[in-house]
């Protein structure tokens, strides 16, 4: 990479050297960014990825002389068209933020003040910063909304946060990064909390936007694939360390680190399907109705069932009820109407009243582990608390039997001893998987098991599965909307939308042609390893709707 | 055990001038309230001299072959040695009433939160009920029915302070209810027993625990309160807060004896409140990271 100072001196807008972050953790300050240099040009797009724990937010945030509580740059500069932001006064810093560089968030819903009106959340940074008056800034909060593919741009503003959906809210908070107009915008994850379907839609604004405009970008992601739609360049980061830098195709195509490799090799992975004989069926839903409340219904006539060792994926959309189908089968939500049935006899559908034994032969893993792991038991207590209340296992036995699940889940005997704030994201979903296996189930019900962690660490987690699966003949039901997770790890796919089976069948069958449409609007939103993907789907699909074609079944 | 003490150490060190300060406070007065018969020169009901005779410093003291350190009180008894005993009386009294107000309020409040529907809306509207009623004059309409004994001072504020334990302890076992480790727990079939104990409580721990220091106090100025409408400890037990009352006479006169024993009330109260403050502050400050 040649320095861009003396290749475009002028076209530089920002340009970092040097940069050390650090963080105040367990009473000494470590280092989170370990000497990073980058430089964004005039209506450049940088991308920046890597796992959690990069420094990717870190150095997105320091790019406004800014770093979140706990944290403080050590040394090195910022500099933004030749202005050294790294030291600046507070009111230097003011001028620039808002106006000059902006920043969207990953979580739109958690960063809006729920309590007021989008355009008075829009018209603020604006109007303080005596850029231009309410009325001018109202108007240009509508031809952004405009801009941004909005529904009913000029009345949107007029809503409360709460009122609008996820994607657009989104995109309100990409609208007010650009009310300044101004000449970089820091994206961080704005599209990571989506569904792929709405995600697609987010993506293609912000691409077209900060094209018309020219701004400058840098885009932060974990996913390779997205960053590749958007960014000219991009930055692969690894511990607080540059890994490497390069045009975005050459990235693609032609990567020079094997960590980069890796990453790319993540989408690639594919699990082959083995032929299971055993036509055994562990569980079977039939017709299931149910609704909260009684009145939104939000399973409608739900039927599927799943064989002993085999893994069933339950794909869809946020909202299409795939959760709730969890937790009608696990007793938590009783349906309305239909039943299910455990090895052919139809169950209680009340948590309460099911037998130790059943529970016992069904077992869950959560989305976050976070929350699904006890804070205050030792790993030792999760592990062993199952093995107690099932099997009445207590002193050595138990001890023994815990260690063995440590090693199922490939960790060290030490980690029985340990909290679980003392493991890392990955760790922890490995201690919930043991919690199930404890209880040596026969189904094992995985709410969206993968979509909390980093993609390195999610493919060791199925993988993981994957092995206990061959190994156990345990059946798995996985409910996920990433469709790489279900490529990689199911025998059968059921796809839902709104409460209703799309449809279901072999893997096989549902994901090669000829497609159902709303599975078809599914795979083709899965972003791909290619620069071009985002333009060619947006393309095929404006085509489709402008022969009249409604692609939402 | 080792690595609980060598923990508990760590956090002292850790915490500021003030808690430091609360704690010392703190440790003064159980120290005092233990050791009442060895520190105290008089006993507990033992006349020591004249009525209000001023403390040992003042140029009006009388001379004693026991030093009477304080003064004497309205009937002639040493001050110092009645603070002592009064110490022991109203510190036991306010912890075992406290402790009986949480056991009863925050298995109430982890009751209603974890069973919700129907037992949520009949203890939590009890507790309204309850809570309705200005808490001194219920206290003193339950008190004139049944008796001013020990027991029943005892309950009566017991049952006034549990209902404020209810609202939190619910509050805060309702957040943590929700959370899926307790979800885990009941598809495993675990019991309303275990689901309280061991997912709620140890979460729910900081939060109750500075509130039983804040709920200490409250209880402690409350029968104090009730000691000085003659409702509390009855004579000639000693206790701060009948003591304030026993010697109110005397500020006419110009005699500052009825602010001893109401200065340690405030000593005690504002000791109990440091703590209490710095352990928010970490709990909250743990929350947030």
């Amino acid at each position: 990479m040649s320095d861009p100072v003396y290749t475009s001196k002028t076209n530089c807008l920002l340009n970092i050297r040097d940069l050390y972050i650090e963080g105040y953790q367990e009473e000494e300050w470590r280092q989170i960014v370990k000497g990073v240099s980058l430089h964004v040009n005039r209506g450049e797009v940088l991308g920046l990825i890597g796992e959690s724990g990069a420094g990717k937010s870190t150095i997105g945030i320091a790019t406004m002389g800014y770093t979140r509580a706990g944290c403080r740059i050590k040394s090195g500069s910022i500099l933004f068209e030749g202005n050294e932001l790294f030291g600046a006064d507070d009111e230097t810093l003011r001028k620039m933020r808002g106006p000059r560089i902006s920043y969207v968030a990953q979580s739109a819903a958690a960063s809006f003040n729920p309590a007021q009106k989008l355009t008075h959340q829009f018209v603020e940074t604006a109007v303080q910063e005596g850029v231009m008056s309410f009325a001018e800034a109202e108007g240009r909060a509508k031809e952004l909304f405009r801009r941004l593919d909005l529904p009913d741009p000029d009345k949107i503003g007029e809503r409360y946060p709460h009122q609008v959906s996820g994607g657009q809210l989104q995109r309100c908070m990409v609208a007010m990064a650009m009310a300044c107009n101004p000449d970089l915008i820091v994206f961080d994850e704005p599209t990571t909390a989506l569904d792929v379907t709405t995600q697609i839609e987010v993506l293609g604004a912000i691409k077209e936007v900060i094209e018309a405009y020219g701004t400058a970008a840098i885009y932060i992601s974990h996913d390779l694939a997205v960053v590749a739609q958007i960014a000219d360049r991009i930055m692969v980061l690894r511990h607080g360390f540059e890994v490497e830098t390069g045009e975005t195709r050459q990235m693609i195509e032609n990567p020079k680190e094997d960590y980069t490799r890796e990453l790319l090799s993540v989408r690639k992975s594919r699990g082959e399907t083995v032929d299971h004989e055993s036509e055994e069926i562990v569980l079977e839903v039939k017709n299931v109705k149910a609704a909260y409340g009684n009145k939104v219904i939000v399973l409608d006539g739900v039927s599927t069932k799943i064989v002993r060792g085999e893994t069933v994926s339950i794909v869809g959309e946020s909202g299409s009820g795939k959760s709730t189908l969890a937790r009608v089968i696990t007793g938590l939500l009783p349906p309305i109407d239909g039943e299910v049935r455990f090895h052919g006899n139809s169950i209680q559908p009340m948590l309460k009243k099911r037998p130790k034994e059943l529970l016992r032969r069904m077992q869950m893993i959560y989305q976050m582990p976070d929350t699904a792991l006890n804070p205050k038991h030792k790993v030792k207590k999760i592990l062993g608390r199952p093995l107690n209340f099932y099997f009445g296992m207590s002193g050595k036995e138990r001890d023994l039997r815990i260690l063995e699940l440590l090693e199922m889940i490939e960790l060290e005997p030490e980690y029985a001893e340990r909290l679980p704030d003392e493991l890392s994201g990955g760790e922890k979903q490995r201690v919930c998987i043991a919690r199930a296996l404890a209880a040596e189930p026969e189904l094992i019900i995985c709410d969206e098991v993968t979509s909390a962690l980093d993609q390195l660490v999610a493919k060791g987690i199925l993988k993981l599965l994957q092995k206990l699966q061959n190994e156990l003949k345990v059946s798995y039901m996985f409910i996920t909307h990433d469709l790489d997770t279900v490529k990689a790890i199911s025998d059968h796919i059921v796809v839902m939308y709104q409460g209703k089976v799309v449809e279901q069948g072999q893997k096989t069958v549902i994901l090669d042609p000829p497609y159902e449409p709303y599975t078809d609007l599914l795979l083709s939103s899965v972003p791909e390893m290619d620069p071009d993907w985002l333009n060619r789907v947006i393309e095929h699909r404006q085509k489709l709707a402008d022969k009249g074609v409604n692609i939402r079944t | 055990m080792v690595t609980k003490m060598k923990d508990a150490i760590k956090l002292l060190r850790s915490s500021s001038w003030s808690a430091k300060l609360g704690l010392a406070i703190i440790a003064l007065n159980i120290f005092c309230a233990l050791f009442a018969p060895v520190l105290a020169p008089y006993n507990e009901t033992e006349l020591a001299g004249d009525v209000w005779e001023p403390p040992i410093w003042s140029e009006y003291a009388m001379p004693h072959d026991t030093p009477v350190i304080l003064g004497t009180d309205h009937i002639g008894r040493d001050l110092f040695s009645r603070l002592m005993f009064g110490a022991r009386n109203t510190i036991t009294l306010a912890f075992v009433t406290t402790a009986i107000a949480f056991f009863v309020g925050s298995v109430g409040g982890f009751i209603a939160a974890t069973l919700k529907g129907w037992v949520d809306q009949t203890l939590s509207r009890m507790v309204d009920i309850l809570m309705a009623f200005p808490t001194l004059i219920l206290a003193l309409v339950i008190l004139t029915v049944m008796g001013t004994s020990i027991p029943v001072l005892v309950f009566v504020i017991a049952l006034i302070d549990s209902t404020r334990v209810f609202r939190i302890s619910r509050a805060v076992a309702m957040d943590i209810e929700v959370m899926e480790y307790v979800d885990a727990a009941r598809l495993r079939g675990e019991g309303l027993w275990w689901v309280m104990k061991e997912e709620i409580l140890p979460n729910a721990l900081s939060p109750l625990v500075a509130e039983f220091g804040l709920r200490f106090c409250f209880v402690f100025l409350f029968i104090s309160s009730l000691s000085f409408l003659g409702l509390g400890l009855q004579p000639p037990l000693a206790d701060w807060g009948g003591m304030v009352r026993e010697n109110s006479s005397a500020i006419s006169f110009g005699i500052l004896t009825p602010l001893i024993p109401a200065a340690a009330i405030a000593f005690l109260t504002v000791g109990v409140n440091l703590v209490v403050d710095w352990f928010l502050h970490k709990a909250s400050g743990i929350k947030d990271v």
